[in-house]
């Protein structure tokens, strides 16, 4: 390494002109962070294949096997649900990223430097989760609608399909694409709240799927009051047209779900702005 | 231009840093002493805002620096440790704090070649070897043009070559006008490159001002005389104020008379002098002597002849 240039070349040449941090520099930075890691990449590569790899292969089995099935599997079959069935696996993957884009600056030391460039702090946060909100939509909405379309023309070769035009599936595939948005989002949120990776995930899987197992050991009575409020069952209403009993409606459960990831976001500002790094 | 004024920053029980008042001026290179622990990495934090004070306040060039609209420009930080998410590359690391001011990739390019990492800056920084993460973080430090330069511990991990850069880099820094807060636990280190410091001990001020005058107050004035007639002579200058050493038969170590004192106190009863010598104390010892009471962790009793524990540390 030669460092033969000394403190002659420090100064900038365009020093005189000011640079203030605004949002959209504060999310460019954020953008520069988020590409320019392995782990975001494999998280995305990994959301994609489940998503596309899981609906196909769940539409050739039945596909293939539909000849042979009872009635009463026939009678359950759901075209939509099948086509979409990567998607509960696919909240996972971006929940676990969404905690990682702020657990990992924690757990390396970046946050430091983070906040010494952004020092008002809160710019950083909103900025990680619009553009890891944009990135988490960008590649979630081509990838449920490229196995909702494949899948169905799978299931067409037994006339079992659903067609896109049906009510309701429009709003089910675009809000499968939303709600792994926003799982992102709360994923973040959580790992802003929590600060470190494994407390972040164990946090969030506690929530998404342990919480409602537990709940459904309660008397009914009482699981039937709050089932429909908890944030894994109000997310899934809005990608189903065929939900169960005791839940809320599509776009209410949505945005009691966006309630809790704005909760979390909310609880994560306040302690972003107080808390010692 | 960093004032800090009171600052005091507890951690649960235990005090990191404890009414800390000082000032850097900008134009010379301020180095900022203690032993490991004191509070110089707590005190840099909280002048940068990362840590609340309990206390008091700093600001950088009259404002907190996180009242200013760019702060990089105001500020360049190199921290303790790594700061640096290991995953991404020294580029895009560089890349993402530029951005955050509009600052341009040229610049980036331009201060991954002056610190010496061109080769590797493609390189995930997880890889680097501890002397190349304090290089990334030197360039991370200069990316806005800053007006004050804080670094915390610079040449930990250099090498020979790079600690000379980094000599070479503070006082050209400071003579372009920036005000220029290095911290070190190392007095040598200090000695070199500082024209200012601000002596800290178990979180406490033990000493703001110029370097030399930190020497000379430190310095323990003992002189050494050695002379056939020693016993007799120590028996002649003893006193309330004068303590006696004796080294080896016919040497003695006095503390408390200066060397005229001595030799004219020799004359005047006829003693012979065969050396007459004011101790020079050196700058490990002038430092061990100021913040022995101010170290964290002593590690058993304080040995006899402190200057050689401290010198090859």
């Amino acid at each position: 390494m030669s460092t033969a240039s000394t403190a002659a070349s420090v100064s900038a040449p365009h020093a005189s002109r000011v640079r203030r941090v605004t949002q959209a520099r504060v999310a460019l930075s954020e953008w520069t962070k988020l590409r320019s890691l392995r782990s975001t990449r494999w998280a995305l590569l990994v959301t994609l294949v489940l998503i596309i790899g899981i609906g196909i292969l769940a539409c050739t089995v039945f596909a293939a096997r539909w000849p042979h099935l009872s009635l009463g599997d026939r009678l359950r079959f759901r075209p939509l649900r099948v086509s979409l069935a990567g998607v509960g696996l696919a909240q996972l993957s971006i929940g676990v990223l969404g905690v990682l884009v702020i657990s990992g600056e924690y757990t390396t030391g970046m946050i430091r430097s983070t906040f010494s460039a952004v020092p008002k702090r809160l710019p950083v946060l909103w900025a990680k989760v619009g553009v890891f909100a944009a990135v988490t939509f960008a590649v979630s909405l081509p990838a449920v609608l490229i196995v909702f379309f494949a899948g169905q023309s799978i299931l067409s070769s037994r006339h079992i399909q659903i067609a896109f035009s049906h009510p309701g599936v429009a709003r089910a595939v675009l809000g499968a694409s939303l709600f792994l948005t926003v799982m992102g989002v709360f994923g973040l949120g959580i790992g802003a709240i929590v600060r470190h990776t494994a407390g972040g995930i164990v946090t969030l899987v506690g929530i998404m799927f342990v919480l409602p197992p537990i709940l459904g050991l309660l008397p009914s009575s009482w699981s039937n009051a709050v089932n429909p409020y908890l944030p894994s069952n109000a997310a899934s209403v809005l990608w189903t047209i065929t939900p169960e009993a005791h839940t809320l409606s599509p776009w209410a459960g949505f945005a009691l779900f966006c309630g809790y990831a704005a909760a979390s976001l909310a609880i994560a500002a306040v302690l972003l702005a107080r808390r010692d790094t | 231009m960093i004032e800090a004024s009171g600052l005091t920053k507890r951690y649960g029980e235990k005090v990191a840093v404890s009414d800390l008042s000082f000032t850097v001026r900008p134009g010379i290179v301020t180095g900022f002493l203690g032993p490991n622990g004191s509070g110089k990495s707590t005190t840099m934090r909280l002048i940068l805002g990362l840590d609340a004070p309990n206390a008091g306040h700093a600001t950088v060039n009259g404002k907190r620096y996180r009242d200013h609209a760019a702060p990089l420009l105001e500020v360049g930080a190199l921290l303790e440790a790594r700061s640096v998410h290991t995953g991404r590359s020294a580029y895009n690391h560089l890349l993402a704090l530029a951005q955050t001011h509009g600052i341009e990739r040229r610049r980036v390019s331009e201060l991954i070649e002056m610190v010496g990492l061109s080769e590797v800056a493609k390189k995930r920084v997880g890889q680097f070897s501890l002397g190349m993460g304090q290089r990334l973080g030197i360039a991370a430090a200069l990316l806005g043009d800053p007006k004050i330069v804080m670094l915390d511990e610079p040449v930990n991990g250099l090498d020979p070559e790079g600690i000379q850069w980094v000599r070479n880099l503070l006082k050209g820094l400071a003579a372009e006008g920036r005000t220029v807060f290095v911290s070190s636990h190392l007095m040598s280190e200090m000695a070199l490159t500082a024209e200012h410091l601000i002596v800290i001990g178990r979180g406490e001020l033990i000493a703001d001002m110029n370097t030399e005058a930190f020497l000379l107050r430190a310095s323990k004035k003992a002189v050494r005389v050695r002379s056939p007639q020693a016993a007799v002579l120590g028996e002649l200058v003893a006193g309330p104020d004068v303590s006696l050493e004796a080294i080896e038969p016919g040497l003695l170590e006095i503390t408390g008379l200066t060397a005229e004192q001595i030799g004219e106190a020799a004359a005047a009863n006829a003693i012979v002098l065969h050396e007459l010598t004011p101790q020079q104390a050196t700058l490990e010892e002038a430092f061990m002597e100021l913040t022995q009471d101010a170290v964290e962790f002593q590690a058993g009793p304080p040995p006899a002849a402190p200057a050689t524990a401290a010198a090859t540390a």
